[in-house]
């Protein structure tokens, strides 16, 4: 297999990730999906959470959050509020952040909205997943 | 004539204020670099941002969403103001201020009530003390700028615009031309338009593009966070500026020190001298009445 997929994981702060990869795996709103080279082209809203990547046979993973995914001929482009490579993510802020939305959901104060409070929970969690399965 | 002490305190003053101004110059170059490339990395972001929108816009019809309908009869104004958090920036802030003033006057007289959004110590300030009543909205420092500021407000806006608190939104920020140049500008957020294509850009809408899922849900999605990548756009822009405008502020200052420090140099050589020649007056004079 000489196809390969060009890959950009795109920021508003920085480019995360490009490069060549053989396969992308991708939480998609309406279930996962796998882009292989050929695929046609897509647009997809992509959950929080985790985006794995082949590379000459290594699954990487990276985490995504408020993303989009791209597929255009044999470009990849992952547009994404915030992301890191697994590698790179910071475990203990991410467990501040746990444990921080942890104790607002418990005291369900009024001016604390819950809505953001279980976004950044699930945030947490799926990055140290992520990070503890490299 | 003022005294040789007086005048050498003056001048070493202004030697360390020159050495403050100079300081504060290159520390401004250095934030300006940094700001430069932020704004540098987000530029792909927006790139494919618009792209996406682009290819969807086509797809949908019209008043596919609320955050594209406009209003037949607005009545509030939202006007987000993007200034510095600190001063000695030339006129940079009060340009911003006076251009978001006149917006609201001119809203104003159109008869829509005005709501300010401020982000921004210095525009904060000033629109406290000119519209004392509604300055608490939402306030935040421009510094840190991250994403999530520009996130955070982003949020307020759209709530506020979807509960029908909000019939307009515009905001006013710093546009950076160039090291020497910058700009108030007024952008009209809310309601969205939707990119114009740019230019040779026509090509693509060839393809065929799967949606996942429908087109409309996508752009439910793309939408909001368009208008987060817009005022984040204006706060970078606007964190650009101020460090320019400050550099050119502090660089004025700087020549001015060496001016004033040249004209008290000649004043203090003056003094030395007309106190030198007493001195010899009176030593000559000394000596003739000695010789009898």
């Amino acid at each position: 297999m000489d196809k390969t997929l060009q890959l950009d994981i795109v920021t508003p702060d920085r480019i995360v990730l490009s490069e060549q990869v053989d396969y992308v795996s991708a939480h998609g709103a309406e279930g996962d999906f796998g882009i292989l080279p050929g695929h046609v082209p897509l647009l997809a809203v992509l959950s929080t959470g985790i985006l794995s990547y082949t590379v000459k046979g290594n699954r990487k993973n990276a985490f995504v959050s408020g993303g989009f995914a791209e597929v255009h001929g044999d470009r990849v482009t992952i547009l994404a509020e915030s992301s890191e490579l697994a590698d790179n993510i910071d475990l203990a802020r991410a467990r501040e952040a746990l444990s921080r939305a942890e104790k607002r959901l418990e005291h369900q104060e009024e001016n604390v909205n819950m809505e953001r409070a279980k976004a950044s929970l699930h945030r947490a969690v799926m990055r140290i997943n992520i990070y503890n399965s490299r | 004539m003022a005294s040789l002490k007086s005048v050498r305190t003056k001048i070493s003053g202004v030697h360390k204020t020159r050495q403050i101004t100079k300081a504060m110059n290159m520390v401004a170059s250095a934030r300006l670099r940094g700001a430069q490339s932020r704004m540098e990395r987000f530029r792909p972001y927006t790139a494919k941002f618009r792209e996406m929108l682009l290819e969807l816009s086509g797809k949908t019809e019209e008043g596919a969403h609320p955050l594209l309908a406009e209003r037949p009869a607005p009545e509030t104004c939202g006007i987000i103001l993007a200034t510095s958090d600190r001063g000695l920036c030339g006129g940079f802030n009060a340009g911003l201020i006076a251009e978001a003033l006149r917006l609201a006057r001119k809203k104003e007289a159109e008869g829509l009530g005005i709501r300010f959004y401020n982000i921004g110590r210095k525009g904060r300030e000033a629109i406290k003390k000119i519209f004392p009543a509604q300055a608490s909205l939402h306030q935040s420092n421009l510094e840190p700028l991250s994403f999530q500021t520009a996130g955070k407000l982003g949020e307020e806006i759209i709530e506020g615009y979807l509960s029908g608190l909000l019939d307009q939104v515009f905001i006013v920020y710093g546009e950076f031309v160039s090291l020497a140049r910058q700009t108030p500008r007024t952008r009209s957020i809310l309601p969205l338009k939707a990119p114009e294509s740019e230019k040779g850009s026509g090509g693509r809408q060839a393809a065929e593009y799967l949606y996942e899922p429908g087109a409309q849900e996508l752009l439910a999605e793309l939408l909001p966070r368009y208008i987060k990548v817009l005022i984040y756009h204006g706060l970078l822009d606007t964190s650009a500026s101020e460090h320019a405008a400050r550099m050119t502020a502090m660089d004025n200052a700087t020549r001015n020190c060496d001016e004033i420090a040249e004209s008290l140099t000649l004043l203090y050589n003056k003094t030395r001298q007309s106190a030198i020649t007493t001195d010899l007056i009176d030593i000559v004079s000394g000596a003739e009445a000695l010789k009898g």
